[in-house]
């Protein structure tokens, strides 16, 4: 009897965890790091492990801040068009390497482009979950006080970055001296 | 008006659906002949209504009607005409309106060939099936109706995305459909055993045939969508275990474990409780792939823009028909008796450790893709589970289940001898071991030898089946007569296991030993790699219907004669300015070579970076899939199944166990 039941009971747990995960939208936008200032980090840096990279690379300059890896395959399908934002604008991209070996990472660098200025080699994905990565790729805008702005999940698109990551850097690039408390406009969803 | 009367069609097609849903089983309960006989003619109707709504659509698209939403994000007026007809499927609502056309044509199939079928029978599985249907068309209608207009039509599109401009995911789409969908027919064939309490080996045979056409679909679609990725994708991967890519794994996993089972419900009458539970699983997954794709749980390559209201409706979809499935398991399972015992040593005991080991593999796929998802749940933190975790598993579970695919077919049903069988193996035993060390070692020496395990099992199975034809044909006078005694379905389990052994060796030797070069080149610069000498003539810039192309010129050459002139291309695509890789290659049943243009290095030279690949073999794995697939289909049209089907009219109770062979 118990036999019978077990698979129904399996895929009622399963369901459970299902909508559990229509709550959990991954692609929400509403990240608690939003208007708050970037979480701290201090990491080697990938193509030079002597040098560091921290929260302090941010100040003064909008950047993009991008969380990918070498097996992830949504993080190649994304690359071409990093590589066009670094080539065709002057909008600063740091990496951060997540949960990656630093030979694979390097060579998917060296074979298809580095759009990135430095990337941050987040080995075992501590600097990720402080960021709340849920998986890569990730994208954070953070202003030029350090302060987390706008995170996209999943790869960008061309309809991403022109309807709502290239305004929204435009408008914080005209509105220097917003601190992060003053900050109350949200982000367009 | 057009996009109204696709609508309009659309909702008689629902209207329908409830129709084909409720008589005829109401009718089987109450005898009413009349509600009974609703269920072929509601069928057709169906399929029909579905057709038109699809017609208005691929209208839509062909006038490019703008003021139709779903045309306007999804074509443009540049797009040449074969993608606008196959952009009706190129997003959600349209690809959705496939899925259901798919299941209507299904459905109209079963209500064709299933006269031999007991009347009562016949209606419950149209009208199971009809149920389906009417939970897509709801969502269809409700969520996601394709022609919803726009108050003001835009000038032009968006188009389609440049990714799925191509030939091969023309195919790709439609394919697999057929092969979830395909999963509803057993799916309400074992609902309908269920129901009446009737599963005997009669069921197991009607089953088979339906299963086996769409494995070979879900097959040809899976194998479709590795072949796109590696050629489009740009990076010479086959398959990247992206979470959609999974959801199309899994059901075929379960079905490649229900095709065993049903083989040994039908023939020695047991396993009937797990066979079936297994036909609710395989439909079940086709299920739940669709609710990961289209739900944005999951974000992948694929994923559909996510909306929750949709996501909501497919879960609560999925829980109603894959919850009362197996709550109707629940309570018809106890009184299931299998009658055909078997002991340690038997061909059933290796076919239920193949299941065994085929639902674990797909347990572990299950559990590798929604892992995030419950860390998430838990608030466990956030991770993504990469190819590492699913090459382990996998490589792990497939090696037994490889090694047993030998023996199977070799092993007597009922009970066997295991050191018999070992003694009797031992010849091909030692001679797959031997070529497997040999062959790889005289063609590339000690370091062909990092191929040994795959090459081995892959000799394995090929001698293996081969000498159960061999045994087929013991004892008789005359061979070649014999041959052609032997059934089809037989020929077809042989050549789909041959598809296996050649798939394993394609995996193996491109793995092992593909070579890969990122070069800088500039015009007339010239270098070598795997024997071949590559000359890089220049990059010029080319316009196409849609987009403008950098395409390069490389000239291939070995041993100072001409191979064959590549050209790769880097495309933007006009509309969404998206940049496109366009690999070329080289193809022969032995190697391909690959080229992908990478990124212009700047300056007057007329550099760029261009990566080379030399991948041996790797046609193999698509060739093995594509053997898989046939011996599938000779499998289906084994004469036995309509003789079977006509001689079994009058004899629908008895449940024979004569059934040998």
């Amino acid at each position: 009897m118990l036999r019978a039941i077990l698979p129904l009971a399996i895929f009622a747990v399963l369901s459970v965890f299902l909508y559990i995960g229509l709550q959990l939208d991954p692609n929400e936008k509403e990240s608690t790091l939003i208007d708050k200032a970037a979480p701290a980090f201090n990491a080697p840096q990938l193509e030079d492990s002597t040098k560091v990279l921290n929260e302090q690379a941010f100040q003064g300059k909008v950047s993009l801040f991008n969380a990918w890896a070498s097996w992830c395959v949504t993080c190649r399908y994304e690359h071409p068009l990093l590589m066009q934002l670094a080539q065709q604008t002057d909008i600063p991209i740091y990496g951060l390497n997540y949960k990656d070996k630093a030979a694979d990472a390097l060579k998917v660098l060296q074979r298809q482009g580095n759009p990135y200025i430095a990337n941050a080699f987040d080995q075992n994905g501590r600097i990720g979950m402080d960021w709340g990565v849920i998986g890569t790729p990730e994208t954070f805008v953070v202003d030029q006080n350090g302060v987390v702005r706008y995170k996209h999940v999943g790869p960008l698109t061309v309809e991403v970055l022109q309807e709502t990551v290239l305004p929204l850097i435009k408008r914080l690039r005209e509105t220097p001296n917003a601190n992060a408390n003053a900050a109350n406009d949200q982000p367009p969803a | 008006m057009i996009p109204e009367l696709g609508h309009f069609a659309l909702v008689l097609a629902l209207a329908l659906a409830v129709i084909q849903t409720v008589f005829p089983m109401l009718g089987t309960f109450r005898h009413v002949q009349n509600w009974v006989a609703v269920a072929r003619p509601a069928a057709y109707g169906q399929l029909f209504f579905l057709s038109v709504a699809y017609a208005c659509l691929t209208y839509s698209f062909i006038v490019s009607d703008f003021s139709v939403l779903y045309v306007a994000q999804n074509s443009n007026t540049e797009l040449p005409l074969i993608y606008r007809i196959v952009s009706v499927w190129g997003g959600h609502e349209g690809s959705l309106l496939l899925w259901a056309l798919t299941l209507g044509m299904w459905t109209v199939a079963v209500a064709l060939f299933s006269h031999n079928l007991p009347r009562e029978m016949a209606a419950r599985v149209i009208s199971v099936m009809g149920f389906v249907s009417v939970g897509f068309l709801l969502f269809l209608v409700i969520t996601s109706n394709p022609f919803n207009r726009l108050s003001s039509a835009p000038a032009n599109g968006r188009d389609l995305n440049p990714l799925l401009q191509d030939p091969g995911l023309i195919m790709h789409p439609p394919m697999l459909y057929m092969g979830y969908v395909g999963f509803s027919v057993v799916f309400a064939f074992a609902v309908t055993a269920l129901i009446s309490g009737r599963l005997d080996s009669a069921w197991a045979r009607w089953s088979r045939p339906w299963t086996l056409i769409a494995w070979v679909f879900l097959t040809l679609g899976i194998t479709l969508g590795s072949w796109w990725a590696y050629y489009e994708l740009g990076w010479g991967g086959w398959w990247f275990w992206d979470p959609v890519e999974n959801a199309s794994f899994m059901p075929w996993l379960i079905g490649t474990a229900l095709l065993h089972s049903l083989a040994v419900t039908e023939k020695r009458n047991t396993f009937k409780a797990w066979t079936v539970l297994l036909a609710i699983l395989a439909f079940s997954l086709s299920l739940l792939g669709t609710f990961l794709v289209r739900s944005g749980v999951l974000t992948s390559v694929h994923a559909f823009a996510s909306d929750p209201s949709r996501g909501l409706f497919i879960l609560a979809f999925l829980g109603v028909v894959v919850g009362l499935s197996l709550a109707l398991y629940a309570w018809r399972a106890p009184s299931i008796v299998n009658s055909g015992g078997f002991s340690m040593v038997s061909r059933e005991s290796l076919l239920l450790l193949n299941n065994i080991l085929l639902v674990v593999a797909c347990a572990s796929v299950l559990l590798g893709t929604l892992y995030p998802l419950f860390l998430d749940a838990f608030n466990l933190g956030k991770i993504s589970v990469g190819p590492p975790y699913f090459d382990n598993v996998f490589m792990f579970l497939m090696l037994p289940l490889l090694v047993l695919l030998g023996v199977g077919p070799l092993a007597r049903w009922k009970q066997d001898n295991a050191k018999q069988l070992v003694w009797h193996l031992r010849f091909l035993l030692i001679a797959s071991f031997g070529l497997g060390l040999l062959v790889p070692f005289f063609f590339m020496g000690m370091k062909g030898l990092s191929v040994f395990p795959g090459l081995a099992l892959a000799f394995w199975i090929t001698f293996t089946s081969v000498q159960s034809v061999r045994e087929r044909l013991r004892h008789k006078t005359n061979r070649w007569q014999a041959l052609s005694t032997i059934p089809r379905s037989f020929y077809g389990m042989t050549l789909a296991h041959i598809g296996v052994a050649v798939f394993v060796i394609g995996v193996t030797v491109s793995t092992a030993f593909s070579t890969e070069q990122d070069v800088r080149l500039e015009p007339h610069v010239e270098l070598d790699l795997a024997g071949y000498h590559f000359i890089f003539e220049g990059v010029e810039s080319v316009p196409g219907p849609n987009y403008t192309a950098n395409r390069g010129t490389i000239t291939v050459q070995q041993n100072g004669e001409l191979v064959t002139v590549l050209h790769p291309e880097k495309r933007t695509y006009l509309v969404q300015t998206m940049p496109m890789t366009e690999a070329d290659i080289d193809v022969t049943l032995f190697r391909d070579i690959y080229i992908s243009l990478g990124e212009p290095l700047g300056g007057d030279s007329g550099a760029w970076s261009v990566r080379i690949y030399h991948k041996p073999f790797i046609r193999w794995i698509w060739l093995g899939a594509l053997l898989m697939a046939i011996g599938g289909v000779l499998s289906a049209l084994d004469m036995r199944y309509r003789k079977l089907a006509r001689a079994r009219q009058p004899v629908t109770e008895a449940d024979s166990v004569t059934a040998t062979a």
